[in-house]
């Protein structure tokens, strides 16, 4: 294992400004890991500490196959993970809205761009990512429908799911499709968590990764084959809506299922204790996405079901 | 008379409300067809320039509320959580308004806010979207257009009362603007950028009202007198503009005017360390020309903007 600055900056009385990498085997630059770009990125920290120490295991027992070198960056942005901040300390810029960067740009654009000149060769790219709405993840494997995605690798993870979803104007700035243009085969991991450490989904993160870099000839790993993804377009879930504010009690968890009909969560009334609304289930399905926050506004999509095919409603 | 364009119920006992104030004429004038004028701002909540724009454009209306012969929409809150909890972006969620339109109706809040925002605006005639650069930045009262719509937004432009007209290159991340979202459903509509965030500047406010009732008497809005307006500068071209980065982190001390015509090598300020009472580097003029944006709030890392120059070459075209 190789421990080394990848991008570093002055600040006028903070600590130098220093995104880390590490970097295990020799060879061609096969496969490049990025944890959280985020302040409040904590379980994509997390998640990429344990690969280091896995990887740092597996380096020592042989089982990084010869010519491949693996980077994992486990924090693009330590400045705003130190002070609680989501986004750049000064500007409230965001990071994966950077890239590819550019060296003589802002300063966020310039760390964007130190950074992606040092990941962008490699074969494979895996970032895990988060959502900017509160709420827990059925893990997965999210791709935009660029025109670079290859779903069947994607598939390689052996995740519960691979999610597709069209682009949006703001995904021109991001690291992954970044990395699809600069042909780098680009997948993001979505764990359960995003602020909370989620020991479990993290745990499942590295079983998928080693999984899919041992059908790549990468490592040397027997591990847990996983699922057989379930492909879903995210415009195809079904989601539940609030129609009011209020406390948020959720009656179920990511993963469940539930039954058309069934009741998921009820909105209460903050002050009289009423109950305002009661959120049920559209569908026969399996629960994606559930809102974890005690507030919830209205018109809110709380919930995203995979439909289970031939039982729905809809 | 204020209207309700959207609202959202938050959990604990309040409503977030979009307003406006719609401004017609008084009913025994006899117009044809009325043109209608939208007048935006604060999408950011740390921009408030547009407060005082809104305010004055409302306040001589009323004052002469004869002279007006069509409609006139002023929306000074788009963003109202942000600007009455000085927040740039919508709390909560962090996230940058101006870059989730055209919105969504079945979407999230945020997204249902956009989406009704854009259907209220659709049927303007013209469409002004007042911004105020950000809390770093002074900008000279300027509009920006989007290359896509020259055509049809520059000769507008004009009738504004700016000093300077900056048409840019398309980006797929502006298509989720407001300006862009309209000008794609055939509102013309000119992002202003003027003065500096978290303040007013009256004098500035002042010149862009003035060029509002003057585009307003161009559409047959407003029949009062109205103040020819200044010749702006044009610039279509990206390398009539030099941007100035700080080569290192530290404070920003200006030694020139916003506004001031630079020779090439003058000294624009120094970058300074306080603790150890040096000059970390000194900002030249890299060419000759105008400086029509400087840096306000003093901390700098490196790369931030501390000013962008007009070249000298462009005035002269300009004029």
């Amino acid at each position: 294992m190789r421990k080394k600055t990848i991008y570093e900056c002055k600040a006028l009385y903070r600590d130098v400004f220093r995104v880390t990498g590490y970097e295990f085997g020799e060879g061609e630059k096969s496969v490049c890991v990025v944890g959280s770009i985020r302040g409040n990125e904590i379980q994509q920290l997390y998640t990429c500490s344990q690969f280091v120490k896995r990887l740092k295991q597996m380096e020592a027992e042989g089982k990084i196959k010869e010519g491949h070198q693996i980077l994992v960056v486990p924090s693009v942005n330590p400045y705003s993970m130190n002070i609680k901040k989501r986004f750049w300390p000064t500007d409230n810029t965001d990071i994966n809205r950077m890239f590819p960067g550019y060296d003589l740009g802002e300063t966020t654009q310039r760390i964007a761009a130190g950074v992606f000149d040092v990941i962008k060769d490699y074969k494979y790219g895996m970032q895990f990512a988060s959502f900017y709405m509160p709420g827990k993840f059925t893990p997965h494997v999210r791709m935009m429908k660029a025109g670079y995605e290859d779903v069947e690798m994607a598939k390689e993870f052996g995740m519960p799911y691979v999610v597709l979803r069209n682009t949006r104007p703001y995904d021109t700035t991001t690291l992954n499709y970044n990395w699809q243009i600069w042909e780098t085969k680009a997948f993001s991991i979505y764990t359960t968590s995003t602020a909370e450490i989620d020991k479990e989904s993290a745990g499942m993160a590295i079983r998928s990764i080693l999984t899919f870099l041992s059908k790549e000839g990468i490592v040397d790993y027997r591990g847990h084959d996983g699922y057989i993804s379930q492909v879903v377009e995210d415009t195809q879930m079904a989601a539940v809506r609030t129609k009011t504010a209020g406390l948020f009690e959720s009656l179920v968890k990511v993963g469940e299922e539930v039954e058309a009909g069934q009741i998921l969560a009820l909105v209460t009334d903050p002050y009289e204790g009423e109950v305002l609304e009661e959120l049920r289930a559209p569908v026969d399905g399996i629960v994606f996405f559930a809102h974890n926050d005690p507030l919830t506004y209205a018109s809110t999509a709380v919930f995203k079901l995979v439909v289970r095919e031939g039982k729905g409603l809809l | 008379m204020i209207e309700t364009v959207a609202t959202v119920g938050l959990p604990v006992d309040e409503t977030l409300t979009i307003r406006k104030n719609r401004l017609q004429p008084q009913e025994n004038i006899l117009t044809g067809e009325k043109k209608r004028i939208s007048i935006v701002t604060g999408i950011h909540g740390d921009e408030l320039e547009g407060q005082y724009v809104c305010f004055e454009v409302a306040r001589r209306i009323r004052e002469h509320r004869e002279l007006l012969t069509g409609t006139v929409d002023i929306y000074p809150a788009m963003n109202p959580l942000g600007i009455d909890s000085i927040t740039r972006g919508i709390p909560a969620f962090d996230l940058d308004m101006n870059r989730l339109f055209p919105g969504n109706r079945e979407g999230d809040m945020t997204e249902y806010v956009a989406a009704k925002i854009i259907e209220d605006i659709e049927g303007s005639d013209v469409c002004i979207d007042i911004h105020a650069s950000n809390i770093f930045l002074t900008e000279i009262p300027q509009i920006r257009i989007n290359e896509l719509h020259k055509e049809k937004l520059i000769p507008l432009a004009m009738q504004t009362n700016v000093d300077f007209i900056w048409v840019h290159g398309a980006s797929t991340v502006l298509e989720s603007t407001l300006a862009h979202s309209l000008n794609s459903r055939d509102v013309p509509t000119l992002v202003v950028e003027m003065g500096v965030g978290m303040r007013i500047t009256r004098s500035y406010c002042e010149q862009l009202i003035d060029g509002i009732f003057h585009l307003m008497a161009q559409m047959g809005i407003w029949k009062g007198e109205t103040k020819e307006p200044r010749r702006p500068i044009i610039s279509q071209n990206p390398d009539d503009v030099s941007y100035l980065n700080a080569t290192t982190a530290g404070v920003f001390i200006p030694h020139v005017k916003h506004w001031e015509m630079l020779k090439q090598g003058d000294l624009i300020g120094w970058i300074i360390d306080p603790l150890g009472g040096e000059v970390l580097d000194e900002i030249l003029s890299p060419v000759n020309g105008i400086l029509f944006t400087i840096r306000e709030y003093p901390v700098v890392d490196a790369g931030s903007l501390v000013g962008r120059l007009l070249r000298e070459e462009t005035l002269k075209e300009g004029k």
